[in-house]
């Protein structure tokens, strides 16, 4: 029963220390992503080479623009086929033609400007899209407030369920002792004397959870930005030591919070001392 | 709080009962208008017939109920206007020996009177020296490493009285001590309890015993459908067996 109570706070706890650093992760992302001065403009599939290089003159020619690089499709295929390993499978696939568009790499002085610049850019001829950072920052933003909804609602029905458990273990151990108890009520022992090692078992038992699912998070995580880093390499991830201690420690503490609470409401209704 | 308990009230009428009643749920009196006094060091017998409300009375000593009606005094003090962190300590002042004995089945002799004072935070020394002398007064020190089914009724009812006198209370209160016992082993656990009398102690026993009751001319205090009817120095049982 008690194995059951450490495991629903473990759980608990490991799902409301993954959602912190992610939360933690998209946030630098996202800040990383803001102080990007790039604009990337995807022209459409079948503008000639000739457009391609006049778009980039014009570009160029905008007020606030650093510099402008075109990237012809050519070289664009070249590195896919680098990140996935198969040139020649892919130009088979299509049929001999490539599939990726022409592409200018846009260099802004200002981020202030990007926006700005960013929508000048759009309404040229032959634009396919225009991404830049803020904009991915924004969906970004508000994946990220989806995700604390969900999360918290979640991680709420979570600590519920936890809770609940934790009580009902209480409850059963003092059902199973209840002949001590009033004995030693009898005796003239004080409510806290008979009240600590339920207290107790319930502290234990939090902790338990919480050191669980402090030390799956930190292996977890590791492991996982591990695997980030080997293929997206560019992304910035946290792996700073003292946020990752924080968490766990944050874990444990909320671990033991869990328990004693648990125990303190359980003690308060099933044992009438 | 208990520095009160340890001095002043001890000395005089220990025991008041003020026009106590006590009414359950469904409007069954249990005890009508009890008044009593009972006195430091005496033995009394609290007999009736069953449903007369001596539990009741015995229950409300240790403040386990409080009266519907009534006032209880003990040492002077009022114990329904006790706050409940001040119960414990009551009760420590107060020995309760039951019929069926409720010792713990999964502790020794020794760890059951123990018990009563690892409650109490005495030191692990004192609690040696007064276990061994308490179980010496009750006749079990052979017996201490034994576990409560491997005890006769009688062994298992002085283990008890062990606990409850151990930590030295100035009442003793036994309820129906010899229910489940037979008559030559009552007659012992009589005789232990008018030993501890004889020591200060006073002893209220709620008993269906009659010839005990008859034989030892002590106190009777004699209930039926929860009203004292009786109240002798040197009484009798008075009922049909």
């Amino acid at each position: 029963m008690s194995v059951a109570a450490s495991t629903s706070v473990a759980v608990t706890l490991f799902i409301l220390g993954a959602f912190i650093l992610l939360v933690l992760n998209i946030n630098l992302i996202a800040l990383a992503l803001q102080s990007n001065l790039e604009i990337a403009v995807f022209l459409r599939v079948d503008t000639p080479r000739s457009q391609a290089l006049a778009l980039k003159q014009q570009i160029e020619s905008l007020p606030k623009v650093k510099e402008v690089e075109l990237i012809p499709k050519e070289q664009g295929l070249k590195i896919l086929a680098q990140q996935l390993g198969d040139e020649e499978g892919l130009l088979e696939a299509t049929g001999g033609v490539n599939p990726l568009p022409d592409y200018l790499r846009v260099k802004v002085e200002d981020p202030a400007w990007i926006g700005e610049v960013a929508a000048a850019i759009q309404n040229l001829p032959a634009v396919e899209k225009v991404n830049y950072g803020q904009a991915v920052v924004e969906k970004l933003l508000a994946i990220l407030r989806w995700v604390r909804y969900l999360g918290v609602g979640i991680i709420g029905m979570l600590v519920v369920a936890s809770l609940m458990l934790l009580m009902i273990t209480i409850r059963l151990a003092v059902y199973a002792r209840r002949r001590e108890i009033n004995i030693m009520k009898y005796v003239g022992a004080t409510d806290w004397f008979v009240r600590w090692p339920f207290l107790l078992e319930g502290l234990f038992i939090g902790l338990l959870g919480g050191g669980i699912a402090a030390g799956a998070l930190l292996w977890g995580y590791t492991a996982l930005t591990y695997k980030i880093k080997l293929s997206l390499f560019f992304l910035p991830l946290i792996e700073d030591k003292t946020v990752l201690k924080f968490t766990a420690l944050g874990l444990v503490g909320g671990g033991a919070f869990v328990g004693a609470a648990g125990s303190l409401l359980a003690i308060h209704r099933f044992l009438k001392v | 709080m208990f520095l009160f308990w340890s001095y002043r009230g001890w000395g005089r009428g220990l025991i008041q009962f003020f026009n106590v009643t006590k009414i359950y749920k469904g409007d069954i009196y249990a005890l009508k208008d009890v008044t009593v006094k009972i006195d430091k060091g005496e033995f009394v017998f609290l007999v009736g017939p069953s449903g007369a409300g001596k539990t009741t009375f015995i229950r409300l000593l240790f403040r386990e109920e409080l009266p519907t009606k009534g006032q209880i005094l003990i040492a002077g003090r009022s114990i329904t206007r006790l706050r409940p962190k001040e119960i414990p300590f009551l009760r420590r002042n107060i020995g309760v020996v039951f019929q069926d004995f409720r010792l713990l089945p999964d502790r020794t002799v020794y760890e059951n009177v123990a018990f009563a004072l690892q409650v109490l935070e005495v030191p692990p020394k004192e609690i040696k020296a007064r276990v061994e002398e308490v179980l010496a007064q009750v006749g079990l020190s052979g017996r201490a490493h034994l576990f409560p089914h491997q005890l006769s009724g009688g062994e298992q009812q002085r283990t008890a009285i062990a606990r409850a006198i151990v930590n030295k209370p100035r009442i003793l209160v036994a309820d129906e001590p010899t229910g489940n016992l037979d008559p030559v082993t009552s007659r012992e656990i009589i005789s232990l309890l008018l030993d501890i009398n004889r020591l200060g102690t006073t002893v209220i026993m709620a008993t269906h015993a009659w010839d005990i009751v008859n034989s030892l001319k002590k106190r009777v205090i004699a209930l039926d459908k929860g009203r004292l009817v009786r109240d002798d120095k040197e009484g009798v049982y008075g009922y049909e067996a």
